[in-house]
C-alpha cells in the first residue's frame, strides 16, 4: 500500500510527464517565423456527422430501390457536445419539417456553398494557406472559400455571405475566429438542422499534434436556440506526399436537379462525349 | 514631366518589350523572406487585347495618340453623365425606344494604371493573335441573339439555344467567370483578384465566381494526366522576384484564347512581378499548338486596391438561368397555341 507521499510523487510525475508530452506535441506543430502555429496544409474531418450532427444509428437512405446499401445513412456518434441541439420550440418544429424529405431540400444538393461550420466537416478536404494577417481557407466542395482577417477587427461584415465574414485573433496557440454575416439558408447537415440570419459562430482551432487540430465551433443564435451550443471534432492533416486540392465545381452536376423541369422535352442532359 | 517619363519608358520598353524589367523598385518581403505580392489587385483596362492593325508593330502610343484617347474617354464619360442626369431628372425617354446607356458608372473599362500600350498582346510582334491551326474550332458568343451551334458551349457569354442549361455560356451557368481565367483578361466589370502567400504556397483568387487557384511553390509530383480541371493545375516558382506559374491539365471545356479552340492541350505561363507599391505587372503566355500556330504573350498591369474581395455567389443567385429556360418554354407553348410573338432585340 502506497503512502500519501508516494501517491503525491506519483501524481506529480504523471503531471510532469503529461505536461512534457503536451509541450512536445506543440513543439512538433509547424510554426510561422513569429512563433504562431502554422495551420497551412490540407485538412479533413473524419466523421459521418455531415449526415446528421446529432448522434444517430444507421438508417435507410433516400434511394433504397435504386442504390441499395450505397445510399444508406451511416451511424455516427455526432459532434454536438451534449448530444442534442437546444432548439427553441418554433425552431424545433422547423427542424422536424425539414427532416421530412430533407434530401430534396438540402441546399448542398444545389451545389450551394455550405457555410460555417458545415464546410469543416464535409467529406471533402480543405486547404489552409496562412499568411501573417490573412488566412485563406479553400474548400474543395463547390470551390467555396473564405478569408480570415487576423487581428483586423476594423474589417467588419458589410453584406451577408454564404461563407460569412471571418475575423480572428490569437489566444495563445488557439486561433479564435468569429464568423458573422452568414446567410440564413445554409443547413448544418443533411437532415435539416438549421439556424437564422442572427447566427454567430465562434471557432477555435487548436494544435493537438503535428498532424491534428482540435476544432470547435460555438453557435449563438437567439432566434433559433435557447442557449449557445458547440460542435467539436478533430481535424486530420493529409500527409500523402502528392496530396492536393482538386476541383469539385458541382454546378454542372446540379443543373438538372435545379433546372430540369424547364429543359426542352427530349433535349439530352450534359454535353456529348468527345 | 509626365510626357518625358512616358517617352523614356517607351524608349526603354521598346528594347525589351517588358516594362516590368525597367524598374528599380524592390518588393517588400513576406515573413518567409519572399517577394510580397499580397493584396487585392484590379486588372481592368481600356487597352485592346489585340492591337489595331493601323499601329503595325508600334507597341506604345505616341503623345498625340495618348491625348486623342483621353479626349475620347472624356467624351464618353460626358455622354454617360448626361444620360444619367436625364434619368435622375425623371426625363425618362419613351419606353418603347432604347433609352441608351445610363448606368455605365460601374463598368470597369477605364483602366486604373497609366497604360500607354497599343495592345495587351506583345507577342507576336504585331500585337495580334496568331493564325489558327487548320481545323481549330471557332465559337463566338456575345450579348446578342443566340448563335445556333453545337455543344459543348465553350465561350462565356451568350448561347447556342435555350433548350437546356448546357446551351448557355459558361459564365451564365456560373461555372467560370468571364474574366477570371486563367489567364486574366480585362473585362467589363469585377476585374478584382487577390494574392495570398504562405511559406510554400501562393493563392491566386478571383472575386468572379470565387476561384481560389492554389499554386504550390515546392516540388510536387505532377498531377495525373487523367485529371483535368476547369482552371487547370498550377505549379509555381520564383524567378528572382517574379512569381512564375505554369498551368496545364485543362479540361478542354473552355476556349484556348479569344474565340478559338479548346484548352485541353494548352500550357499557360504567368509571371507576376511587383514593379511598384501599387502595381503588379502580369504577363501571360499561352502555348497551344492544337489551336494557334504560335504562342501568345500579353502584359496586363494590375493596380492595388484598398478594398477587400467579396463573395461572388453567382450560382446561388442565378435566377437568370431559370428565367431564361422557363421563358423559352412559355414562348414555345404560346407559339403552339397560335399566339404571335413579337420581334425582340
Amino acid at each position: 500500500m502506497k503512502t500519501s507521499v508516494q501517491k503525491l510523487l506519483t501524481i506529480m510525475c504523471v503531471v510532469l510527464l503529461t505536461g512534457s508530452a503536451n509541450a512536445q506535441v506543440l513543439d512538433e506543430f509547424p510554426r510561422t517565423p513569429d512563433g504562431k502555429p502554422d495551420f497551412s496544409g490540407i485538412w479533413q474531418a473524419m466523421t459521418n456527422a455531415h449526415y446528421d450532427i446529432e448522434p444517430h444509428a444507421a438508417a435507410y437512405g433516400p434511394y433504397p430501390r435504386e442504390m441499395g446499401a450505397l445510399s444508406a445513412k451511416p451511424a455516427d456518434l455526432g459532434i454536438v457536445e451534449g448530444g442534442r441541439i437546444p432548439y427553441n420550440e418554433q425552431a424545433r418544429r422547423v427542424a422536424d419539417q425539414n427532416r421530412v424529405d430533407a434530401i430534396t431540400k438540402d441546399p448542398l444538393a444545389k451545389c450551394f456553398m455550405p457555410g460555417i461550420p458545415r464546410a469543416n466537416y464535409l467529406p471533402f478536404p480543405f486547404q489552409i494557406v496562412q499568411s501573417s494577417d490573412i488566412i485563406l481557407i479553400a474548400y474543395e466542395f463547390a470551390e467555396s472559400n473564405r478569408i480570415v482577417y487576423v487581428d483586423q477587427p476594423e474589417i467588419v461584415s458589410q453584406v451577408d455571405a454564404w461563407m460569412g465574414h471571418s475575423n480572428a485573433h490569437w489566444e495563445g496557440d488557439t486561433l479564435v475566429v468569429s464568423v458573422t454575416g452568414q446567410m440564413q439558408d445554409t443547413w448544418f447537415d443533411r437532415v435539416g438542422n438549421h439556424h437564422s440570419f442572427q447566427m454567430v459562430v465562434e471557432e477555435r482551432w487548436t494544435p493537438a499534434g503535428p498532424n491534428h487540430v482540435n476544432y470547435s465551433a460555438t453557435i449563438t443564435d437567439p432566434n433559433t436556440f435557447t442557449q449557445p451550443w458547440t460542435v467539436s471534432f478533430p481535424l486530420y492533416r493529409h500527409v500523402r506526399e502528392d496530396m492536393q486540392l482538386l476541383e469539385f465545381k458541382c454546378v454542372e452536376f446540379a443543373e438538372e436537379y435545379m433546372y430540369g423541369e424547364w429543359r426542352k422535352e427530349g433535349t439530352p442532359i450534359g454535353n456529348p462525349p468527345e | 514631366m509626365k510626357s518625358l517619363k512616358l517617352l523614356i519608358l517607351s524608349a526603354l520598353t521598346a528594347f525589351t518589350g517588358v516594362a516590368a524589367a525597367q524598374t528599380d523598385y524592390e518588393a517588400p518581403r513576406t515573413e518567409w523572406g519572399q517577394p510580397d505580392l499580397q493584396g487585392v489587385w484590379n486588372f481592368s483596362s481600356d487597352v485592346p487585347m489585340q492591337r489595331p492593325e493601323r499601329y503595325g508593330s508600334q507597341e506604345f502610343l505616341t503623345q498625340e495618340e495618348i491625348q486623342e484617347r483621353r479626349d475620347q474617354i472624356m467624351a464618353q464619360r460626358r455622354a454617360a453623365d448626361e444620360a444619367a442626369a436625364r434619368i435622375s431628372a425623371q426625363d425618362i425617354p419613351d419606353q418603347t425606344t432604347n433609352p441608351g446607356g445610363y448606368n455605365d458608372f460601374w463598368f470597369e473599362t477605364a483602366g486604373l494604371g497609366d497604360v500607354v500600350r497599343t495592345s495587351h498582346i506583345v507577342y507576336p510582334e504585331n500585337g495580334r493573335q496568331p493564325a489558327y491551326v487548320e481545323g481549330a474550332q471557332i465559337q463566338f458568343g456575345g450579348l446578342g441573339p443566340d448563335v445556333p451551334g453545337d455543344r459543348p458551349v465553350r465561350y462565356v457569354v451568350g448561347g447556342i439555344a435555350k433548350d437546356g442549361p448546357e446551351d448557355r455560356g459558361l459564365s451564365e451557368r456560373c461555372i467560370v467567370g468571364f474574366n477570371s481565367g486563367p489567364p486574366f483578361v480585362p473585362s467589363l466589370y469585377n476585374n478584382n483578384m487577390q494574392i495570398i502567400q504562405s511559406k510554400d504556397t501562393a493563392v491566386i483568387m478571383t472575386e468572379m465566381i470565387h476561384d481560389a487557384r492554389i499554386v504550390p511553390l515546392v516540388d510536387k509530383p505532377a498531377l495525373s494526366d487523367d485529371i483535368r480541371l476547369w482552371s487547370g493545375d498550377s505549379r509555381g516558382y520564383w524567378d528572382g522576384d517574379t512569381l512564375v506559374v505554369e498551368t496545364k491539365n485543362f479540361n478542354g471545356s473552355r476556349q484556348s484564347f479569344g474565340a478559338a479552340g479548346h484548352n485541353y492541350n494548352a500550357v499557360l505561363e504567368e509571371r507576376f512581378t511587383r514593379v511598384a507599391y501599387d502595381q503588379v505587372d502580369y504577363q501571360f503566355t499561352i502555348n497551344d499548338p492544337s489551336t494557334f500556330t504560335d504562342r501568345i504573350t500579353a502584359i496586363v498591369p494590375m493596380i492595388k486596391m484598398a478594398g477587400q474581395i467579396y463573395e461572388y455567389a453567382c450560382h446561388e443567385g442565378n435566377y437568370g438561368m431559370i428565367n431564361t429556360l422557363r421563358g423559352a418554354r412559355v414562348e414555345e407553348r404560346l407559339v403552339e397555341e397560335g399566339v404571335e410573338i413579337g420581334e425582340r432585340d
